[in-house]
C-alpha cells in the first residue's frame, strides 16, 4: 500500500473520557472548519496535525510546500474575530465546537498571527478578484489565525455516512480487495457518458476506482449532493462491476483554487491509499482565471508528490466513429463531434429534460429528474 | 562544503558535472541549475516511500472490518 503524504497517517482523535475540557474559552466554529478539522483527524490531510502557523504559510504561499519541503498547495487556516481572542495566549487550548457535526476539539494556541488576505488570494488564487468564489471567502475571514495542532474528542454520525469511509477505511478496504494499484477520480457532478470514458479508460491499467465526490459547501447552480451520490449508485449498479469499483465522499468545500487545488486534491486521494488521480480539463476551475490545461502542467513542479496524475484532455462523442473519443485519438472535424457540455446537460435536466443517451446513461437521467431539488440555490 | 541560509544551502558539484547539467537543461523548462539539481533530488528522496504496511491492532481491525461489512463494501 502507497504510503500517506509525509510518510505517516495522522489519527488526531482520543477518547473524551481521557480528559477533562471544562474550563477551556469555547468557540463555535463554522461547519466547513470543522470539516477540516476532522480532516487533519482522520489523517485525509495528512500530514497536517493541525492548523498553519506562519513559517507553513509563507512556504506554502510561496514554494507551494510545507516548510520541512513536502508538497503542499492549499492553506488550512482557522481565524478569530480580534475581540473574541484578546485573552487567548500562545501555549492555550481553546475549545472548538459546531453543531451540525457534533464535534468537539482542542486547538493547541501554538501561534496567533495576522496575515495579508492580499497576498493568499494573489499566490493560491492567482487573482485579487473578489467575483472569484475561493478570494470571497479569505476577504471575508477575520482579522486573526491561529496555528496549532488540534485534538479531536468527539463527532456525531452524519447524512451519508454509509459513503464516509476514512483514509484507515478505504486503506483497509483496498488492501482486502487485493488492490494495488488505485485510481481516484474527484468530482462534483453527475456522471456523464465523457466521465465514465475517462473511468473506464483509467480503470482498464489499475486494480480499482475510487469514486470520491466532495459533498459540502458548493456554489449556486452545482447540483445537490444527493442528486450526486444517487446518480452514481445508479451508474455503478448498472455499469461498473462491483469488485473494481469503490465510491466514497470527501466532506471538504471546493476552493476553485484551479492548479494548486488539483494538487490538493491529489494529496487527498493518496492518503486514501490511492496510487493515481485523474485529473481533466479545468480542474478544480471557475470562471475564466485558469487555462484549460493549467492543472496538469503544476504536476511538473512536484516530482515528489507520490501520486501518479493522469491527465485527460477534453473528449467528445465523435459521430463518424461511433464512439466517445479524445484530440489524440480521432481525426475527424469538430462538426462530427457532440461535447459532452456540463453546462449543456444541466440546462437539459433543468428543464425537466432527458438528456440523449449520447450524453448520459437513461437511467442515471431517470435518477436526476426524480429529485424536486436538483440544484443548490 | 556547504554554505546555509535560512530556506536554501549550497552544495558542490564537479565542475565539469554542472557543465553537462548546463548544456542539458538548455531548452528546457528548468531555469537554472540549482532548479534541475533540486527536481532530481527531490524525484530520488521521494522514490522510496512505495509500500506501507499498516499497523492495525488486532481490535482496530476487527472494527474497521464489521463497519466495512455493515455498510457493504465487503461481503
Amino acid at each position: 500500500m502507497i504510503k500517506p503524504h509525509g510518510g505517516q497517517l495522522v489519527d488526531r482523535n482520543v477518547k473524551k473520557k481521557d480528559v477533562d475540557l471544562e474550563g477551556y474559552k469555547t468557540f463555535e466554529i463554522s461547519t466547513n472548519t470543522s470539516e477540516d478539522i476532522l480532516n487533519i483527524a482522520n489523517g485525509i490531510f495528512s500530514p497536517l496535525k493541525g492548523f498553519l502557523c506562519k513559517n507553513d504559510l509563507n512556504n506554502i504561499l510561496n514554494e507551494k510546500r510545507l516548510e520541512n519541503d513536502t508538497p503542499w498547495t492549499i492553506p488550512i487556516l482557522i481565524d478569530f474575530d480580534k475581540n473574541d481572542i484578546k485573552d487567548i495566549k500562545e501555549g492555550d487550548k481553546v475549545l472548538l465546537t459546531n453543531k451540525e457535526t457534533g464535534i468537539t476539539s482542542v486547538l493547541d494556541v501554538e501561534e496567533i498571527q495576522s496575515y495579508d488576505k492580499k497576498s493568499i488570494a494573489q499566490n493560491v488564487y492567482k487573482t485579487q478578484d473578489v467575483n472569484h468564489p475561493g478570494v470571497a471567502n479569505i476577504y471575508n475571514m477575520k482579522e486573526k489565525l491561529i496555528g496549532g495542532k488540534i485534538t479531536v474528542y468527539d463527532t456525531k454520525v452524519r447524512e451519508y455516512d454509509k459513503y464516509n469511509l476514512t483514509p484507515k477505511e478505504t486503506r483497509f478496504l483496498f488492501k482486502e480487495k487485493g488492490w494495488r494499484d488505485i485510481v481516484a477520480f474527484q468530482t462534483r457532478n453527475p456522471p456523464h457518458i465523457g466521465h465514465e470514458y475517462v473511468q473506464k479508460t483509467a480503470l482498464t491499467f489499475v486494480d480499482g476506482i475510487f469514486i470520491n465526490p466532495i459533498i459540502g459547501k458548493k456554489k449556486s447552480g452545482d447540483f445537490t449532493d444527493d442528486v450526486i451520490l444517487a446518480s452514481y449508485d445508479t451508474l455503478m449498479k448498472h455499469y461498473y462491476l462491483k469488485e473494481r469499483a469503490v465510491m466514497s465522499i470527501l466532506r471538504t468545500s471546493m476552493k476553485y483554487a484551479g492548479p494548486r487545488e488539483a494538487i490538493h486534491h491529489a494529496i487527498m486521494r493518496k492518503n486514501f491509499g490511492c496510487t493515481h488521480f485523474i485529473v481533466g480539463r479545468d480542474h478544480a476551475g471557475v470562471g475564466n482565471y485558469y487555462g484549460p490545461y493549467d492543472a496538469h502542467d503544476i504536476f511538473a513542479e512536484f516530482p515528489d508528490l507520490g501520486i501518479v496524475p493522469l491527465f485527460f484532455r477534453s473528449f467528445s462523442r465523435c459521430t463518424k466513429c461511433d464512439s466517445v473519443v479524445n484530440d489524440k485519438i480521432c481525426p475527424h472535424d469538430q462538426k462530427y463531434h457532440i461535447n459532452f457540455a456540463g453546462k449543456k446537460i444541466r440546462e437539459i435536466l433543468r428543464n425537466g429534460q432527458v438528456p440523449s443517451e449520447d450524453m448520459m446513461r437513461k437511467e442515471v437521467s431517470e435518477t436526476i429528474l426524480k429529485f424536486d431539488k436538483t440544484f443548490v440555490e | 562544503m556547504e554554505k546555509e541560509s535560512k530556506n536554501y544551502t549550497t552544495i558542490s558539484i564537479p565542475t565539469p558535472l554542472a557543465k553537462k547539467i548546463k548544456e542539458r537543461i538548455k531548452g528546457t523548462g528548468f531555469t537554472s541549475l540549482s532548479s534541475y539539481v533540486t527536481y532530481v533530488l527531490r524525484e530520488i528522496i521521494s522514490s522510496d516511500r512505495e509500500e506501507n504496511e499498516e499497523a492495525f491492532t488486532k481490535e482496530d481491525e476487527e472494527k474497521v472490518r464489521d463497519r466495512l461489512r455493515a455498510l457493504g463494501y465487503l461481503e
